[in-house]
């Protein structure tokens, strides 16, 4: 069997906009994800028992379950809870409530991870509980789970293969009809390695020059 | 001793965590204008009475008065006492300014803008003049020429020096120091020292926990040795440091004395 360039280059239009698609549903689905979590895990540590309860389980349940199944739950199962969604409509709800659970998990570690003196200081000074979260808890949070953010983001656009299944017009999707339509597998699981690595190269790359601007700003 | 001249009381103050008892039985009174050195070994309890005071820790029992306002807790009429609201709380820290071992300074801002952060949130300053303030205050530590740094980019001395004067911003009665050069190498102890000198000598009143017998001796005008929760012994620092009558405080004394330390007292 060859192993020919030419098959690819031949479907780039299509792979272009698969590409597309997965860089939207994947940046759509981690930012939402990332607003979500944030209210998450502010919402746990200061709405109360009730609120943290609910979320304690949402966030466990989101994490203890395999996306796969969720997005399978949400596309499939929603209609009969009256939740009748396009392809692209449950994957990016389905990638935002994954996400938020994880985003959620971050930033409860970075709360966790700020010397409790930081907001003696400020309740010295009088400033109110908003007024410390606003203005030195998620600074400094930020901060503390910057490298962890860029991680979770690197393992989301891989997740966004799984939009697939339940046929959201990815990057995935393409190729691998392109490979089958043409008994090309390899060359076209092969492109498809090269296109996430590509993305993740470009996302690391992003990140490790936020790090290097707010390095100043560390944690003495 | 008039109510007018006592910046805070403590009557019958007492402190628990679960089963561990750190405070039993504090009676004190702290003057305006006074240095006041909380002095002890470790465990003793000092730092936590020194938070009692701004109510970091909740005394869990009696009654603390700052300013001649009860803080945290008021007496009750059936004689107990009745938690204050957060608000009332909040009114009678502003009496405070709080210095800390760890300086605890906010990493995200520069010194200047660790100054004026509370200027501008709670006093409602503008920028400007929230900034002006905040350049004269460090400029009173000596570091207005360090106002743009980071945290991360002064020494020790100097971030402790910028604490200080984000404290002092707030205009308080009385500062709070919570072993202020603990975590300072000891070529840095000395320039924190002589802010505090200098503040003393303008007449602040301060509450100093303290492990630089030199400076309590020098500085301290109201010594109260503490030991195991309870006021050993407290007094003038020249009776107390000259003739250190109890044994657990000469004993002390002489492991400081042993090290080096001189106790070159005030005239």
């Amino acid at each position: 069997m060859n192993f020919d360039p030419a098959l690819i280059l031949a479907s780039l239009p299509d792979v272009a906009t698969g590409m597309a698609i997965t860089i939207l549903m994947w940046l759509g689905g981690s930012f939402m994800g990332l607003a979500l979590g944030l209210a998450v895990s502010i919402a746990r540590r200061w709405g109360g028992r009730w609120a943290r309860l609910v979320l304690d389980a949402y966030v466990g349940l989101m994490r203890g379950t395999p996306f796969l199944v969720q997005l399978f739950l949400l596309y499939y199962g929603g209609p009969y809870a009256g939740l009748d969604l396009e392809p692209v409509q449950a994957g990016l709800l389905g990638l935002t409530l994954y996400s938020a659970a994880y985003f959620a998990e971050i930033f409860r570690g970075g709360f966790e991870a700020i010397p409790r003196g930081h907001v003696e200081a400020a309740v010295c000074v009088g400033l109110t509980q908003a007024q410390i979260i606003r203005r030195i808890l998620l600074p400094e949070m930020t901060l503390l789970v910057l490298p962890s953010l860029i991680n979770m983001f690197t393992l989301l656009v891989k997740e966004t293969a799984v939009l697939s299944i339940i046929t959201v017009p990815e990057l995935t999707m393409v190729i691998t009809a392109i490979g089958s339509a043409n008994f090309a597998f390899a060359e076209a699981t092969f492109l498809l390695a090269v296109s996430y690595w590509a993305i993740v190269e470009i996302t690391g790359l992003i990140g490790r020059f936020i790090e290097g601007r707010l390095g100043r700003y560390r944690l003495v | 001793m008039s109510e007018h001249a006592a910046a805070i009381t403590l009557e019958g103050v007492g402190k628990s965590f679960g089963d561990n008892r750190v405070l039993t039985g504090i009676d004190l009174t702290i003057r305006h204008g006074e240095v006041t050195c909380l002095l002890g070994p470790s465990g003793s309890g000092k730092s936590t009475l020194l938070r009692c005071l701004a109510f970091l820790e909740e005394h869990t029992e009696g009654i603390i008065r700052i300013a001649g306002e009860p803080m945290g807790f008021a007496p009750a009429a059936d004689g107990g006492r009745k938690r204050l609201p957060d608000a009332a709380i909040g009114r009678v820290r502003r009496n405070l300014g709080m210095v800390f071992q760890q300086f605890n300074l906010w990493p995200h801002m520069t010194a200047l803008g660790n100054v004026a952060e509370a200027l501008r949130l709670v006093r409602r300053m503008d920028r400007a003049t929230a900034e002006a303030r905040a350049l004269a205050q460090l400029e009173h530590v000596g570091l207005a020429h360090r106002a743009g740094h980071y945290p991360s980019e002064l020494s020790g001395g100097q971030q402790q020096r910028v604490a200080i004067a984000r404290a002092l911003a707030m205009e308080p009665k009385i500062v709070l120091f919570d072993e202020p050069t603990s975590s300072l190498d000891p070529e840095l102890t000395g320039e924190v020292l002589s802010v505090m000198r200098g503040l003393a000598q303008e007449g602040m009143t301060m509450v100093v926990v303290t492990h630089e017998i030199g400076f309590a001796a020098q500085v301290g005008e109201h010594i109260v040795f503490l030991d195991q929760g309870r006021i050993l012994l407290e007094g003038r620092a020249a009776e107390v440091f000259q003739a250190p009558r109890h044994p657990r405080l000469a004993q002390f004394l002489q492991t400081y004395v042993d090290r080096g330390a001189s106790l070159v007292l005030q005239e």
